[in-house]
């Protein structure tokens, strides 16, 4: 393990192994970064995954569809309502049913209401990663809005699983309309305090600007998708690409930066707010009356063959891939989760810089750590 | 491209491929030994040009283990299916494309872990989430079994 380097003034210098985790609060969760130094500077990184490993996948092969659901919840948890529609619009997709339009309108909501509750989240724990602890509590005081406005219409706050094949559980709360507007309202006066309070700070730009570079080519080279992907520039947003719900109907702008370090990648999420209110605006006072749910048959049986559906959930592109045989559970479920694809490109990213830098790259991924290890 | 041109295309390029079109993308299916470079093909091609692998899936078959690769291209937005099978369920071996796309490293290696699909040329063949010196036998196995497995 032990290698020598000989430094400029030809003494010889060690290589020193660190390791960071899986009990780090800066790796937000329980993940281990083996890192090999050189002085300061980052030599190598070599992730460790696995310590929250649940076979997610395994025990799927023994649940029903409805029940697949309420695991998708437990990968990145948030990102539950996102995930919970991808293992629903496959369903939807297979057995060919048209979901009524409300079901589309309400689910689009909840999805940008999942992604500004996430980027809230991303944003005041980035901040206290760069030792702004101010920054934690602006976060978390407008994230409890959102969940409340969860709590009510699906009795959940955090893993709702409030999708099921076919629709909702339930209609929305009859508040849900007039506090979301509300809640709009409000956070449009309190995001341009986020810029004001971190983005033009000059820790914060010292911390984050040229500081861990992705290129376009690795970007896409490496499957980084999300927000980190697009502060490289690589055009990845699946709700542009290929809509699904009611994404074909909002008009909404894909935010790409182009210089792929951890300032434009935070820069892209802030922006992603912007983009979520906008998006939650146009639907809100256009939800069509109907049924929020088509009947489903009791047990679900996917027709013989392969299946594929992408959404955009909070960190990226989030995939599930089923093989069916006909049976009601699935021979084979995959989820491609954004969190594992963005890791791996970890130390592409963060070789040459500091290791103090190291924080600040891994903050500017936001990386949820149950979605790596599923 | 749309699938059609998608397939004249690849077929101009190499007629022994075998395509047939799925319900939702066209799919490849190729040998082991041709896995690589139809690979690379399928990348560098301009006209084709499949630079983002947005997911790798190992699937355990009742006489084979199989990879599929989900491509798509970033410059001309159309996607494609690749897929191989091993020639057997107890030596499964297969090509890496870790040099093609580099998120095919965590995910080979996780594909490894949990499927048993040893890929040759890979720069790090280990296990991923589960322990390198004493975990026995790969989980999403079909007949893997353990005392802890609940069955119904």
């Amino acid at each position: 393990m032990e290698e020598f380097i000989t430094n400029s003034k030809g003494k010889q210098e060690e290589e020193y192994i660190v390791n960071m985790g899986p009990q780090h609060p800066s790796t937000h969760g329980v993940l281990r970064l083996k890192i090999s130094l050189k002085g300061e500077t980052v030599e190598r990184i070599e992730p460790h995954c696995g310590y929250i490993h649940r076979g997610i996948e395994k025990m799927c092969e023994r649940l029903t569809y409805q029940q697949i659901i309420h695991l998708t919840d437990r990968m990145d948890y948030l990102s539950a309502h996102i995930n919970n529609e991808a293992v629903c619009l496959l369903v939807e997709d297979a057995l060919q049913i048209e979901v009524p339009e409300r079901v589309k309108y309400i689910r689009t909501i909840l999805d940008e209401l999942t992604r500004l509750a996430s980027h809230q989240l991303w944003w005041c724990a980035f901040g206290m990663d760069l030792g702004a602890l101010t920054t934690y509590f602006y976060g978390l005081r407008d994230r409890e809005h959102i969940l409340d406005i969860f709590e009510e219409t699906t009795g959940a706050r955090l893993l709702q699983s409030f999708n099921v094949p076919g629709g909702f559980m339930n209609d929305i709360h009859p508040n849900f309309i007039k506090r979301v507007k509300d809640f709009i309202v409000y956070f449009r006066k309190k995001l341009p305090e986020y810029d004001e309070l971190l983005t033009g700070n000059v820790i914060m730009k010292e911390r984050t600007n040229d500081i861990g570079i992705l290129s376009l080519e690795d970007a896409i080279s490496y499957g980084v998708t999300g927000p980190s992907g697009r502060g490289s520039g690589f055009a990845c947003d699946v709700r542009k690409h290929h809509p699904y719900s009611a994404y074909d109907k909002v008009e909404f702008r894909e935010v790409l930066y182009t210089k792929g370090d951890s300032f434009h990648r935070y820069k892209a999420r802030v922006e992603e707010m912007w983009e979520s209110m906008k998006i939650i605006e146009q639907l809100i006072d256009n939800i069509p009356e109907g049924d929020y749910a088509v009947k489903m048959k009791p047990i679900i049986k996917l027709p013989e063959g392969e299946y594929y559906q992408r959404v955009e959930a909070a960190r990226g592109e989030f995939g599930v891939y089923v093989l069916s045989t006909g049976e009601k559970y699935p021979y084979r479920i995959k989820f491609r989760s954004p969190n594992f694809s963005n890791l791996s490109a970890i130390n592409k990213i963060a070789a040459g810089f500091k290791i103090a830098d190291l924080v600040a790259i891994g903050g500017s991924l936001d990386l949820v750590i149950p979605d790596i290890d599923r | 491209m749309n699938n059609e041109q998608l397939k004249e295309k690849i077929l101009s390029l190499d007629p022994s491929l075998n395509i047939s079109e799925g319900p939702q993308y066209l799919t490849l299916s190729v040998t082991p030994e041709k896995l690589h470079n139809t690979a690379l093909l399928l990348k560098n091609t301009s006209e084709l040009s499949f630079d983002y692998l947005f997911c790798l899936t190992g699937n355990d078959l009742a006489d084979a283990c199989e990879v599929v690769y989900h491509l798509e291209s970033t410059k001309h937005a159309h996607a494609i299916v690749l897929k191989a099978k091993t020639a057997n369920r107890e030596n499964a071996l297969l090509p890496t494309v870790t040099d093609i796309w580099a998120t095919a490293d965590f995910h080979e290696r996780e594909v490894y872990d949990l499927v048993g699909i040893t890929f040759t040329n890979h720069p790090d063949m280990r296990r991923i989430f589960l322990d390198e010196e004493d975990w026995v036998g790969y989980p999403l196995r079909k007949d893997y079994t353990d005392n802890n497995i609940v069955t119904r």
